[in-house]
């Protein structure tokens, strides 16, 4: 039986429950009874505790089976393995995963466990099937798809055991006294509560999935020669050898992260913060609530497009326009850190001058008019009390923005070129760390080569550095905020 | 007396301050310029480089097909599969020829012949032919793509100053493009195959289908996920959770996830839901359970903000009457704030829709040429589709490219749109 076939019975036997529940209740008021809930409050209870338990049985006995089968399987391959094929145990298992993918065709033909054959039949209807195989794997899968058989209908009866006893108990308990409400709350709060612990997990889920690969690529490739490292040259062929020691440099990479993010700062600090100011302090509301909008435009175009807009039109355009001001081959390559720094800066513009204008807004209204009445002019009343007023809240702001430049991909992926060099020409093409995560996992290579397992290093030192941005200008806002209330 | 007045007016400067009152407006005044400038600049550039996308040119032809050419030894009784690998672009080669009085025996002169329409004309013949062999030994009429090349001729976008053997278009092909468009067989028409086909590696039959129905599987997922567990968090903390350190550890985490760059979930999606629970790379499963944990934080912060936007008289007014605090949430508080949340979750739905980075990582980034029927079938995205496109150097790829950004770009505004009406239409104002 299919799982979403138990699955819809569930909701079905939970609905019947739901409609028995609320009718049971319903009698029992008419018969002039008063009953400590709302009769909808019964359905909701019979429904709720028909189908959690037995849906969280299924997922579990499904995972749990899962387990078992490949922990047999994998059991019964060595013995068999040494005297055999030379091959390793999880291409085995691949391979063993690959005949179950099609459960009808490996019990097509009757007599003994023959992978040739299989292998044969197939390919005839489209499933390649490794050239390297024996008869034993047949063996293994075959009793894997039987015993998996049995205990899905093993399953699929204690589930739906599990269902209709919960059924019958919670309808049987239907009673005036009986407190459904209260029962159908907690429920709904360890549902909700449930729900939170999500954000949590994820969390964990990041850390824990870049701690273990990032330890296993440390196990390859020493400490001090990733963090200090100034070459990075993740070769194939060096991976294995001694040479590749110093081939993972940290450095170029970090260096033209920072870099790049600097350039689009430079750019989008002055230009975020002054638009900032004139829409707070000088527009009119007129004309703040059609400037305002069309600036957080740029913030809502998708990165890839700005990347795009790089590559095709901001790179060859600043290329022509320095071969036209030098001649010869121009001084400014199509890929460039300026290049990509620019774009980046178009695409911040809007995070500084949104995240600004909330605090230079929050500004009160009586230190301007004490510096109006003192005589000074709206600028000086600017520079000299609203912007060191808002300063920790700026400068929170500049750095929130700088973690974003830090961690942008698509853009410098597009814009920024591959090489990582070491360079301060802004002119010349250097890399990133979000270029080279994506560079290291796309494309075949073996999931625990060093060259697969440094973009989990790489990803790890952009989430420490993002985060203790992020944690520095909370602190910052925190710590310097001033409390006018 | 007058005098030592206007000298103690030159002393405080106020010339000078205006002035600087002036230049400080100006610095304002420019920099919103700036940056309105480069909206603009983006916004024209998309647009007029990729509005030719959505027309691509036709070839209206007479094709005889020939028995000669289809079944050449007469043996199509006893091999029926002769009629799939027919060499049907040589039908359409002849039949041009004959049309424009074309040499057959000029190599050059094929050569553009055969440059001339898209090779997609076999498949197109092909399926005709299969489906109805009694057409054999007629004359047909057939709409047959141009070439990428002829198309970008033909939309005037190559440049005919530059000498003709380093132009992809010959001047040979540029006369019959004249002769035939005079005669109405070479026409522009809507491009409705960008909409519908696959990934292909020749630019004038690939197309954005499978992207879209990728990212709309991807969106349904984030929906479905993202907008309950949102919900569902946001209102644990804001109407349930007292002060206490578990609290506090969820309130950090979602600030902390709001902010970690979207690459880094990419890696997460492909350690946990790839390498661990083993589900299929570049499905649309594991794109839209990684765009989910993203959307997240968006949700839960719009909706707690919307709860909290509620005033207490509300609830108080429910408690009064006897209401749980159940019954105060879902049955007053949720319903009240239910504008804010829903333009919360169409705003996360649109930061989801424009994503790329983490679905690189997971291998959305797939040559996917049929329509995935499930979830879980390799599929790609939107903006996975114009990265793939990007890195492809063409020219004809490039004008998809930037049709696949205008496309993108309309849902977007569409979306946002939608959450700016709804929040206009149907947020209350408590006073």
């Amino acid at each position: 039986m299919s799982l979403s076939g138990i699955v819809l019975i569930l909701i079905i036997i939970s609905l019947l429950g739901f409609w028995l529940g609320k009718r049971r209740a319903q009698k029992i008021e008419a018969a002039g009874i008063k009953m400590h809930s709302r009769p909808y409050y019964y359905g909701w209870y019979v429904l709720l505790v028909t189908f959690i338990p037995a849906i969280v049985f299924l997922l579990l006995w499904q995972f749990g089976s899962t387990l078992y089968l490949e922990h047999v399987a994998s059991a019964k391959i060595p013995s068999v393995t040494s005297k055999n094929l030379p091959v390793s145990h999880s291409l085995v298992m691949a391979t063993i995963e690959d005949l179950l993918a099609h459960p009808n065709l490996l019990f097509s033909i009757s007599e003994v466990d023959n992978y040739n054959k299989l292998r044969d039949i197939y390919t005839q209807h489209g499933f390649i099937l490794p050239l390297q195989g024996a008869d034993y794997m047949v063996k293994i899968a075959r009793e894997w798809a039987l015993k998996a058989n049995w205990l899905g209908w093993c399953g699929a009866v204690l589930n739906l055991l599990i269902a209709f006893l919960c059924f019958g108990v919670t309808l049987l308990k239907i009673k005036p006294k009986e407190r459904a409400r209260n029962r159908v709350e907690v429920i709904i709060k360890i549902g909700l509560i449930t729900a939170s612990t999500i954000a949590i997990l994820t969390t964990i889920g990041i850390v824990l999935s870049m701690l273990f690969q990032t330890i296993s690529f440390f196990k390859v490739v020493p400490l001090e020669t990733f963090f200090l490292g100034t070459v990075w040259d993740p070769r194939f062929s060096a991976a294995g050898s001694d040479s590749a020691v110093g081939q993972f440099g940290l450095l170029p990479l970090l260096a033209g992260t920072f870099y790049i993010a600097l350039v689009a700062m430079i750019f989008a600090v002055p230009v975020g913060l002054f638009a900032a100011i004139y829409i707070s302090e000088y527009a009119s509301s007129r004309a703040r609530a059609i400037i305002k909008p069309l600036l957080e435009v740029l913030a809502g175009i998708p990165t890839i497009v700005y990347g795009f807009f790089a590559l095709i039109t901001v790179g060859p355009f600043l290329r022509d326009l320095s071969i036209a001001l030098a001649g010869g081959q121009g001084f400014i390559m199509a890929q460039s850190i300026f290049t990509a720094g620019l774009v980046m800066g178009i695409m911040l513009i809007p995070f500084v001058s949104s995240l600004s204008d909330d605090i230079i807004t929050a500004v009160p209204r009586s230190l301007r008019d004490g510096s109006y009445g003192l005589g000074a002019t709206r600028s000086e009343t600017i520079k000299k009390v609203v912007v060191p007023a808002a300063l920790p809240g700026i400068i929170g702001a500049i750095l929130l923005t700088a973690s974003r430049a830090i961690g942008e991909t698509m853009i410098v992926v597009l814009a920024a070129g591959v090489a990582a060099n070491l360079t301060i020409n802004p002119f010349d093409a250097m890399t990133t760390i979000t270029i080279k995560i994506v560079n290291q996992l796309t494309g075949d290579l073996e999931f625990n080569s060093p060259q697969t397992l440094v973009a989990f290093a790489l990803g790890m030192t952009l989430f420490v550095l993002t985060l203790l941005m992020n944690i520095i200008a909370l602190y910052i806002v925190r710590k310097y905020r001033e409390q006018y209330e | 007396m007058i005098q030592s007045l206007d000298n103690r007016r030159r002393e405080i400067g106020l010339k000078k301050r205006y002035r600087a009152e002036k230049r400080f407006r100006f610095y304002g005044l420019a920099a919103i310029s700036i940056g309105l400038f480069f909206l603009v600049v983006l916004v024209v550039n998309v647009v007029s480089q990729g509005y030719s996308v959505f027309q691509q040119t036709q070839l209206s032809l007479d094709v005889y097909l020939d028995k000669k050419i289809i079944d050449p030894n007469n043996e199509l009784h006893a091999k029926p599969e002769l009629l799939v690998t027919a060499n049907y672009p040589l039908l359409v080669r002849n039949a041009l020829a004959k049309k424009l009085d074309v040499d057959l025996t000029d190599r050059a002169s094929l050569r553009d012949l055969n440059a001339f329409f898209s090779q997609s004309a076999r498949v197109l013949i092909r399926d005709r032919v299969v489906a109805n062999p009694n057409i054999i030994g007629t004359t047909q009429k057939f709409t047959i793509l141009a070439s990428a090349n002829i198309d970008s001729a033909f939309k005037g976008q190559i440049d005919l100053s530059v000498p003709e053997q380093n132009r992809k278009v010959s001047n040979r092909a540029l006369t019959w493009m004249k002769k035939l468009a005079l005669e109405h067989s070479l026409y522009k028409s809507f491009n409705t195959g960008f909409f519908l086909h696959g990934a292909s590696s020749r630019p004038e039959v690939a197309g954005i289908g499978v992207a879209l129905i990728g990212s709309l599987y991807m969106m349904a997922i984030v929906l479905l996920l993202a907008l309950p567990i949102g919900v569902a968090t946001a209102i644990y903390l804001e109407e349930y959770a007292k002060k206490t350190l578990f609290a506090d550890i969820i309130e950090v985490n979602i600030n902390n996830l709001a902010a970690v760059p979207s690459i880094i979930f990419g890696l997460l999606g492909l350690a946990v839901f790839i390498n661990f629970f083993g589900l299929p790379r570049s499905a649309s499963l594991v794109g839209g359970l990684v765009l989910t944990l993203m959307t997240l934080p968006t949700i839960i912060i719009a909706t707690r903000s919307s709860l909290r936007a509620v005033p207490p008289s509300i609830r108080d007014a429910a408690l009064g009457l006897g209401a749980s605090k159940t019954q105060v949430v879902f049955q007053h508080v949720l319903p009240l704030a239910a504008p804010g949340v829903f333009t919360g979750t169409i705003i996360g739905i649109a930061q989801a829709l424009g994503e790329t980075a983490p679905l690189i990582l997971i291998g959305m980034v797939a040559f996917v040429a049929n329509y995935p029927t499930s979830p879980v079938d390799p599929s790609t995205t939107l903006p996975a589709q114009i990265y793939m496109w990007a890195n492809e150097p063409e020219r004809a790829f490039v004008e998809r490219t930037w049709g696949a950004i205008i496309v993108l770009l309309i849902f977007l505004a569409i979306l946002n749109t939608a959450a700016v009406y709804l929040r206009r239409r149907f947020e209350r104002h408590w006073s």
